[in-house]
């Protein structure tokens, strides 16, 4: 998909072409992704609310300072979130080499780079369900919260109410992008865009999976910074 | 390129074959059931949304009965509904709850949501602007069978035993939230949600394509600017939807968790008769508005926006004028969409919202008056001085109009957030939301239906049924709705069961039953109109002119009963704008012909 070709005096929007010079799928992917941006955000919104109408809330520095393993009597705050974050940021950079193996039409590298993308997304799900156990082993669950607030108090459910339901429809959409991706793996194997001549559909793959890993910073930021 | 020569064009096509015709056998599944057609997902949205129409306006019968006739005895009515929804002759106030909910949800989104835009998204876009079929088909295909799915779910929630949901259309928690505060808020808010949800689906699905279609695949020479106005609408309408329906599913996510997995998104220190004390703690009821309202308000003009669209294009035709001020329209819609999310507010200014807050959204609320008086004064001025063709389509156009104006004239009362102190939850409120978006906008349906069914059947409906059901149903909604506006200013709330125990409402004793008796009528006469469609999609008369309405628009230039794939042949070329009416002393002159060496300013 060059520009190149086409001459900069080419009138985008008279008909008969694509305005943005995509096919409707890319778009379509835009605007869903426009769409999901607002559930997020109305969720995160509402947690904001929620938040900021409580009189307390627990300090992510002491819920979330736990990781496999962990030595008897460490304190390891954020460590663990950290860690996971950073594969989810890893496989957004393997994502884009896979894309950019497809402009190339380098099936080798889309194979390659898929594979360590959907291996990041399963480490970040496992990571994810870890996390919850450790979680739900403390006590914590929909509608019950055995942490206190910051400053010693009695904390509202709405803590664990909204950590579970975010973090778990962030999760749920990570899982959503390991299955579109495996897909996608499966559909070079088989040839199926070398046949086609492009690789857009894992262009659109990769725009999903970059989404789900911006959306993963605002959730990371708002349960695990603030 | 001319009428003429797509014929001669689409006959040398069928002796050699044209690659975009299907020449594979299509069977009864693929053509009728999931078709991948736009036309015939359009025809399965107007069906639907039609069966819907008739089942939420029998509801409203069924419970102005009980609001007309409190103290009537109706025993046969419980023969046929059985003793839940009907006892002793009267319709029970759980039945009652469940009914006005019903309706109320059936309507905004099944019939005026889907039945509208969906009909006539699917219908126009890809004829008006030159393409074979939508986007991906295959999506328009699931977009309608999630619809289809997310009825029957809202059709079976009418058989359980706890009854379908009774909280109001809005949802409001912590009512909806709490099966123990209510027999509806039970099994039937399980069934109200999956339907929504299902339908929330389906509408996103719509949307992503329709706006998609647009963009991407307009004919060439159909630039923005030249597209009907239609077009313009359907589009805003659908990226209302996508920006607006996610909000109300993460809404509803959160409800789903309060009423079945012990959170408290919504609930704080709630006590219930025969329970006792809840534990939940820290939410806020006031939140879920919030979310239901930052889409309830663009709601509205998806649902009305299509309307405003249909309506725009046909006064246009029929007055034999160019519409007045296209750029206007356009711009105004535009307005429109973008303060449909800044105004959410104004539906809850009596939620103890801090009074700057409200004065803000007060302000907001009441710029929209700008665009919609810009949108009122091109429709009086394309029909001045124009050479009117009554057909059944102007003339629901043109009561579309005259709704549109005396509903939004109620719209500024009620946009001020003190009058609203008095207005708010009384008869005031339902005379305006009905007369402005319900009816206003199903005579924009109407209008939309009556315009399009040569197109869609091949066939025209039968006139004096028409002209019937219009007089009836315009002189019907005004004699149903104004008087709502008395009874609203008398401070009668909305929702009550029986007014007649009230002394203070027991004055409007025969008004209610006046009411009562006009909605029947009304209600019978939309069943004439549902006669004359089946009649005439089957024994119309039949359409011999390619272009019936001598209209510039594109569908018209496809054949009278066009295939998959819309035009044999070449797609043809767009030259002007949909508009040139009257114009050089040409009665018309089609969007497909090239403009002329000798043609006034273009």
């Amino acid at each position: 998909m060059s520009t190149t070709t086409v001459s900069a005096t080419t009138k985008w929007w008279s008909g008969g072409k694509s305005p943005f010079n995509v096919e409707y799928g890319k778009l379509m992917m835009w605007y869903f992704l426009i769409s999901d941006a607002f559930t997020f955000g109305a969720f995160l919104i509402s947690y904001g609310t929620i938040r900021f109408s409580s009189t307390g809330w627990p300090d992510p520095n002491k819920v979330f300072s736990s990781y496999p393993f962990m030595p008897e009597g460490a304190h390891a705050p954020l460590v663990f979130v950290s860690i996971m974050t950073f594969i989810l940021i890893l496989s957004s950079v393997t994502m884009v080499l896979a894309v950019h193996g497809g402009h190339q039409m380098n099936k080798k590298a889309v194979v390659t780079n898929l594979i360590l993308t959907i291996l990041g997304g399963l480490a970040f799900l496992s990571c994810q369900a870890w996390e919850w156990t450790h979680l739900h082993h403390e006590g914590a669950w929909w509608g019950s919260n055995p942490f206190l607030n910051a400053d010693g108090t009695q904390s509202s459910t709405n803590f664990t109410n909204y950590f579970f339901t975010i973090t778990g429809f962030h999760g749920f959409h990570v899982f959503s992008g390991v299955i579109i991706n495996i897909v996608m793996l499966i559909m070079t194997l088989n040839n199926v865009f070398e046949k086609r001549g492009h690789y857009l559909m894992i262009e659109k793959a990769g725009l999903y999976w970059h989404f789900v890993d911006l959306v993963w910073v605002f959730v990371f930021t708002c349960f695990y910074l603030i | 390129m001319s009428n003429e020569v797509l014929h001669a064009h689409a006959e040398a096509l069928t002796v050699h074959g044209d690659h975009h015709e299907h020449h594979h056998q299509e069977t009864f599944i693929s053509k009728y059931v999931f078709s991948q057609d736009h036309k015939m997902i359009a025809k399965q949205f107007l069906i639907t949304g039609m069966v819907w129409a008739v089942l939420g306006g029998l509801m409203s019968v069924l419970f102005r009965l009980q609001l007309g006739y409190p103290d009537a005895h109706f025993t046969w009515l419980e023969d046929i509904l059985g003793k839940w929804w009907v006892k002793d002759g009267r319709i029970t106030p759980e039945a009652y709850y469940a009914l006005v909910t019903t309706h109320g949800t059936v309507l905004v989104f099944f019939v005026l949501t889907a039945g509208l835009s969906g009909t006539f998204a699917n219908f126009l876009i890809p004829l008006q602007i030159g393409a074979r079929d939508m986007a991906s088909p295959f999506m328009n295909m699931l977009s309608y069978w999630f619809f289809f799915t997310a009825s029957i779910v809202m059709i079976s929630s009418m058989f359980v035993e706890t009854g379908p949901f009774s909280g109001g259309w809005t949802a409001y928690p912590p009512l909806s939230a709490l099966g123990s505060a209510s027999p509806g808020s039970k099994t039937g808010m399980d069934l109200w949600l999956i339907a929504m949800a299902l339908f929330v689906v389906s509408s996103l699905l719509g949307g992503l394509n329709y706006i998609a279609t647009v963009l991407n695949m307009r004919t060439k020479g159909m630039s923005m600017t030249r597209l009907p106005l239609t077009i313009w609408a359907l589009f805003f309408t659908a990226v209302l939807g996508v920006l607006s329906f996610p909000v109300l599913f993460s809404g509803f996510i959160l409800l789903i968790f309060d009423r079945n997995f012990g959170t408290s998104f919504y609930l704080s220190d709630i006590y219930v008769n025969g329970v006792g004390a809840l534990q939940n703690e820290g939410g806020s009821a006031i939140l879920f508005q919030h979310l239901f309202w930052f889409l309830g308000h663009p709601e509205v003009y998806i649902i009305l926006l299509p309307a405003m669209g249909m309506v725009s294009e046909i006064l246009s035709t029929n007055a034999r004028k160019p519409i007045f001020g296209y750029m206007a329209m356009v711009g105004s819609m535009f307005a429109i969409a973008v303060l449909a999310f800044l105004v959410w507010a104004h539906h809850m200014f009596v939620t103890g919202l801090n009074p700057f807050l409200g004065s803000v959204f007060v302000l907001l609320t009441l710029l929209i008056a700008v665009p919609s008086a810009i949108k009122v004064f091109n429709w009086l001025t394309t029909l001045w001085k124009g050479n009117i063709r009554f057909t059944p389509g102007m003339l629901f156009a043109i009561g579309f109009v005259s709704l549109f104006i005396s509903g939004g004239l109620t719209g500024i009362y009620l946009g001020n957030s003190a009058l609203d102190i008095h207005l708010h939850d009384t008869y005031f409120v339902i005379a305006h939301f009905h007369i402005v978006m319900g009816v206003a906008s199903m005579f924009g349906m109407f209008a939309g239906i009556y315009h399009w069914f040569p197109k869609m059947y091949g066939r025209y409906l039968n006139n004096t049924m028409a002209y019937i059901h219009f007089w009836i149903t315009l002189v019907g909604a005004y004699l149903i709705f104004w008087p709502m506006h008395y009874e609203g200013l008398a401070g009668m709330p909305r929702r009550y069961y029986d007014y007649s125990t009230w002394e203070s409402f027991k004055q409007f004793a025969d008004l209610n039953k006046f009411i009562s008796i006009v909605a029947m009528i009304v209600f019978a006469t939309q069943i004439l109109f549902l006669f004359n469609f089946f009649y005439s999609i089957f024994k119309g008369r039949i359409v011999t002119k390619q272009n019936p309405w001598n209209s510039n628009t594109l569908e018209w230039t496809a054949p009278i009963r066009p295939g998959h794939g819309n035009w044999p042949g070449e797609i043809p070329e767009v030259h002007r704008w949909a508009y040139d009416y009257g114009k050089d002393g040409k009665e018309f002159i089609p969007q497909t012909t090239p403009v002329g060496a000798e043609e006034s300013q273009h």
